[in-house]
């Protein structure tokens, strides 16, 4: 257990223990010459009228030397996949493969504009084809849209798709939508946004979706259930195909977050599980880098009967010719201009090249399989509240903790000072103090052990020396910041300095 | 602790008659739930409330809960302080953090909602699950 | 395999620790029939054999970059410093999450403030949030807030608001899209206006929408739609094409109550079509109905700056289905890469960026309106895009183009009947006297 001391974090944390760094306004200096573009070398006309020009443009002027170094400060103060053990629970911080990132950049796909020409973007539309296809494979789908930006964009535009599916057959009763209380936020605010009331259904003793209340819940005025498998507690559910099969007898779609796909890749496909609509996560399952936030891309997956609802454009293969195809009647209409994040489904399709078919069952058989070795570690620290194997990841609670006055947020912060990044707590809501820990299939065992090692340090530390817990972490640029101050007042922007003005 | 100079609901908050005002708060346990309270929406005077249905919402740095109005009527003052100084509310659940002043529609609704002593009784439970 | 490091001895001793014999007995609630079911797709590739796949593909496209652009239509091909490309790209920006664990995200924060006080000074507005997806998804959120402030469903779009954020915004809209009322686009006098849309706005509008410069190009005085939207009580949102604002009032300074923008003219590659960046600001009393997340100031035990996500309860993980919007993951790094474009480019070097498009856009014009055959349809004053009335079909016109490596306007066919001879052409500081000159020769030849 010396392996989880302090003292091993990995080199470059200490580098981030430095003075505040400046704000790019408060580096800015006004007669600094800045970037310089060629005149142009035409002549010059008049600018538009003075009552529709700017009078001041007040931008920070900093030299290039300080930008770069500002900017590579600023990224040394974070903690990253690339620096670190990243198991941020729902979020499959896996290891992000660089060729990816080489490839998106290629001018021949970084440098397409939207629209262009059909016939110069072939290679581009050959491989958003081929991506749709081998998602559809994946999944066990009839196809596959890959404009939604993000899963929680996904949900709205296969939500969107669900109540076009309902109105067209005059089915226009179904005004609720069923969401676990498990369920990811973007659930119930999908829902939401897309006009329907939300059921909140509750877990079961072995947190399954609770099947009575699920079939008191169905009726005629149920559009869809919104479920995610494996679920937030990283279980899958042990009545999946009843809960389909009660959904579709009520009339009812069954939609799917596929945020946690990573644990069925070759294991699974949902659309048999009885899933109609399902949003992939490419930045979580398929390695493409998260970006400190974003972006990300939530293809949606669909069957036959939902296809012609689909948001435009969508990529036709004519002979051997590929075209954007637009007029779909039927469709939804676009949820995005100019398609997709093609960036980001680049990046997607590289790895899943790599991974071919039996790399996929690889990848989900490793990340189930440590999830489950950090339960079994876990065990004698931390309560597993529903312990039986679990998916891509588990959850635990910090409960036992409480009475010493140490709460999950406690054992989060400690663990930076141990060198790794905390797991996703306080959620899922239904467990309390809870730990989400997705520990993904790219990690070796010696990193396992070494975070499990911290957690029972950890642990250890809670019962001997809780006010250490209280405190951290100790190591950071900032210590715990005071976020009630930060919202009652908040500061949102910087005050322009005087000294940029015009 | 629980004042018993007022009612309860069991959405937390407090209603106290005074002259023909109701005062409406929350709870002292409430307070303590929500955290460091950051926020608070409340309706505008003039404003009509009902009882059990939502009048504001009120925010603390990790979430968010609806008020619910413990009467029916028109609101007749707000307080200000606490929309500049959300953190009465945590300071000085039953004083100085109350939220609004109603005229009542009906005060006989005072009577549904919950005594000090049922209300204490009602936290324990919830503490015991 | 690729990417799983786990060694066969590993692998058991796992296992032994689990108490299971094989991976096998964890996947066991899996209903047996549909468990491991058969992927039909190719097997896995070396790291060499996907780059030259992948490769191959890039290479049969034909990139904008690399020929003379004259495409817009809300996409641009504009000059990147080298120095945003090799900062964003760093593993400690790309390879992290959203900063849910500030003491850990200093760096992402503080890069998302300055991201917000940014496109405040830019848009000379009160509060900008951290980023929607991209411009289109902006406007339909800033719809859907201004619908949330006022209470109110009816909404007017200006027909220069570009017709994909125009159906985006319908989408979002739904059974609300009925109450989206546009105004009249009318050719008079060989030139194509917008029709006003201030008689539209009443006491039921919740917003009026107009984009500028327009999708056309054009620019307008909005003083008296700000004056209707007062005698209303209708909220002003502005579409803002951020570059522009380089030389062009801010749409702070139109008096506009929601302003939303593409921010991919500021650093972000093309990408055929994405990753980009919305930009979102707003006025401070509106801010808790700003979708999306913001980055603040917070001083930590010891007295220090730092930077956390602020007015968190208004997100869909604490709010769930009374949030302002269920947007999680948005577009971090995009963002980033326009705080160091604009960091690197400063005041001097966005307004001659702005300049120069306005230029070359004005030359071009120029030269085409005085071949015979064609008309320029966008009225002065306009920015860098402008409507070209051609005497053959912009696709044909387009395809011998592209014979002299040159990228011809964006044909308006699917625009209506109307516009189908028309193609939208655009300059910008990448272009050339050399290359607009290309494209007149070509021109005067069809």
């Amino acid at each position: 257990m010396d392996a989880a001391s302090p003292l091993s974090r990995p080199p470059g944390l200490a580098d981030l223990r430095q003075t505040p760094e400046p704000l790019l306004s408060e580096l800015s200096t006004p007669d600094r010459p800045g970037i310089e573009l060629p005149a142009p070398d035409v002549p010059r006309v008049a600018l538009p009228p003075r009552d529709l020009l700017r009078e001041a443009l007040p931008l920070p002027v900093v030299g290039e030397l300080e930008v770069v170094r500002h900017f590579t400060r600023l990224s040394q103060k974070n903690y990253a996949i690339d620096t670190g053990f990243y198991p941020l629970g729902s979020c499959t911080m896996k290891y992000n493969p660089k060729l990816n990132d080489e490839l998106a950049r290629l001018p021949g796909f970084a440098g397409l504009h939207p629209y262009q020409p059909a016939e110069t973007v072939q290679g581009a539309l050959a491989l958003l084809a081929a991506l749709e296809a081998a998602l559809a494979e994946i999944t066990g789908f009839a196809a596959v849209s890959l404009h939604p930006a993000a899963g929680a964009h996904g949900e709205l535009t296969g939500l969107l798709i669900i109540r076009a599916y309902h109105r067209e057959r005059g089915d226009t009763r179904r005004q609720r939508v069923l969401v676990p209380d498990s369920a990811h936020g973007t659930n119930p605010a999908t829902a939401a946004m897309v006009g329907y009331e939300t059921v909140t259904l509750p877990s079961d003793a072995r947190g399954n979706v609770d099947l009575r209340a699920l079939e008191a819940a169905l009726g005629p005025d149920v559009a869809a259930l919104m479920i995610t498998a494996p679920s937030t507690l990283g279980l899958f559910d042990e009545h999946m195909l009843a809960l389909t099969e009660a959904v579709h007898a009520a009339g009812a779609l069954v939609y799917g977050d596929g945020a946690n796909m990573n644990a069925l890749l070759g294991v699974a496909k949902p659309a048999a599980l009885g899933i109609d609509v399902l949003h992939m996560n490419l930045h979580k399952t398929f390695s493409t880098p998260h970006g400190g936030g974003g972006p990300g891309a939530g293809a949606l997956a669909v069957t036959a009967a939902l296809e012609p609802y689909l948001p435009v454009p969508v990529v036709r293969r004519r002979g051997d010719d590929y075209a954007l195809e637009y007029d779909r009647p039927r469709s939804i209409g676009p949820v995005r201009a100019f398609g997709g994040h093609f960036g980001v489904l680049v990046r997607a399709y590289a790895y899943l090249r790599r991974l071919g078919a039996e790399g996929l069952r690889a990848v989900s058989e490793a990340a189930v399989l440590n999830a489950n070795y950090l339960r079994v570690l876990l065990q004698e620290w931390y309560d597993v509240p529903y312990n039986r194997p679990c998916m891509h990841e588990v959850v635990l609670s910090g409960r036992r903790l409480k009475a010493r006055g140490v709460r999950t947020l406690d054992v989060a912060k400690r663990l930076i000072d141990y060198g790794f990044h905390p797991p996703t707590i306080y959620f899922p809501l239904v467990v309390e103090e809870a730990l989400m820990i997705e520990p993904t299939e790219t990690e070796t065992k010696a990193t396992l052990d070494a975070f499990a090692a911290a957690m029972a340090a950890i642990a250890r530390e809670a019962q001997e020396q809780p006010e250490l817990l209280r405190a951290a972490p100790h190591a950071t640029p900032v210590r715990r910041l005071d976020e009630a101050t930060a919202a009652r007042q908040p500061v949102l922007r910087w005050a322009t300095p005087p000294a940029t003005r015009e | 602790m629980t004042p018993d100079d007022r009612r309860y609901s069991r959405e937390h908050e407090w209603a106290k008659l005074e002259g023909s005002e109701v005062v409406v708060g929350i709870t002292d346990f409430a307070q303590a739930q929500l955290g460091d309270v950051v926020y608070v929406e409340l309706p505008k005077v003039g404003d009509q409330v009902t009882q059990m249905k939502e009048m504001g919402v009120i925010e603390s740095v990790k979430t968010a809960s609806d008020l619910f109005s413990p009467v029916s009527g028109e609101v007749v003052a707000v307080n200000e302080a606490v929309v500049s100084e959300p953190q009465l509310v945590n300071e000085s659940p039953y004083e100085r953090g109350w939220l609004i002043r109603v005229r009542p529609d009906n005060p006989d609704e005072l009577r549904q909602l919950l005594s000090a002593a049922e209300y204490e009784a009602l936290i324990a439970e919830g503490d015991s699950e | 395999m690729p990417f799983v490091p786990l060694t066969p001895t590993e692998r058991q001793q796992m296992l032994e620790r689990i108490g299971v014999a094989s991976t096998d007995a964890l996947f066991e609630v899996i209903p047996p029939a549909l468990r491991f079911p058969r992927i039909d797709l190719p097997p896995g590739e070396s790291e060499l054999e996907t780059s030259r796949a992948v490769r191959a593909l890039a290479a049969r496209n034909r990139p904008a970059t690399e020929l003379a652009c004259f495409l817009g239509g809300g996409v641009y091909h504009h000059f990147i410093p080298a120095a945003v490309g090799a900062l964003a790209s760093r593993g400690e920006f790309l390879t992290a999450y959203t900063p849910y664990q500030p003491e850990v995200s200093q760096g992402t924060l503080q890069a998302v403030f300055e991201f917000q006080s940014l496109v405040c000074d830019l848009f000379a507005m009160d509060v900008a949030n951290a980023s929607m997806y991209d411009g289109a998804t902006a406007l339909a959120e800033a719809v859907l807030m201004a619908q949330r402030i006022t209470r109110r469903t009816r909404v007017v779009l200006g027909s220069g608001v570009h017709p994909e954020y125009r159906a985006v915004t319908a989408t979002y809209l739904g059974d609300e899209a009925a109450e989206l009322v546009v105004t009249p686009l009318e050719e008079r006098d060989g030139a194509l206006r917008e029709g006003d849309p201030a008689p539209l706005v009443d006491e039921r509008t919740a917003c009026v929408v107009v984009q500028q410069p327009s999708f056309f190009g054009a620019l307008a005085d909005w003083t008296a739609l700000r004056q209707a939207c007062d005698r209303t009580g209708a909220l002003l949102v502005m579409v803002v094409n951020p570059l522009s604002l380089g030389l062009l009032k801010p749409p702070g300074a139109w008096g506009a109550d929601i302003a939303v923008g593409e921010g991919q003219s500021l650093g972000v590659p093309m990408s055929f079509g994405g990753p980009y960046v919305g930009l979102m600001a707003t006025r401070q009393q509106y801010v808790r109905q700003l979708p999306g997340r913001l980055a603040g100031i917070a001083r930590d035990s010891e007295g220090r700056r730092g930077f956390v996500l602020t007015l968190r309860p208004r997100e869909q993980d604490i709010r769930r289905e009374k949030a302002t919007s269920n947007i999680c993951t948005n577009q971090a790094l995009v963002a980033l890469q326009v705080t160091i474009y604009l960091s690197l480019m400063g005041p001097q070097g966005l307004r001659q960026a702005a300049e120069n498009c306005y230029q070359y856009a004005h030359y071009a014009a120029a030269q085409i309106a005085r071949l015979p055959g064609y008309t320029v349809l966008t009225p002065e004053p306009f920015f860098h895009e402008f409507v070209v009335r051609g005497p053959r079909p912009p696709e044909e016109i387009n395809a011998r183009l592209l014979e002299a490596g040159i990228l011809g306007g964006l044909p308006l066919r699917r625009l209506g009947p109307a516009l189908a001879d028309c193609a939208l052409y655009c300059c910008t500081e990448m272009n050339t006297r050399a290359e607009i000159d290309a494209l007149v020769e070509v021109l005067a030849r069809l």
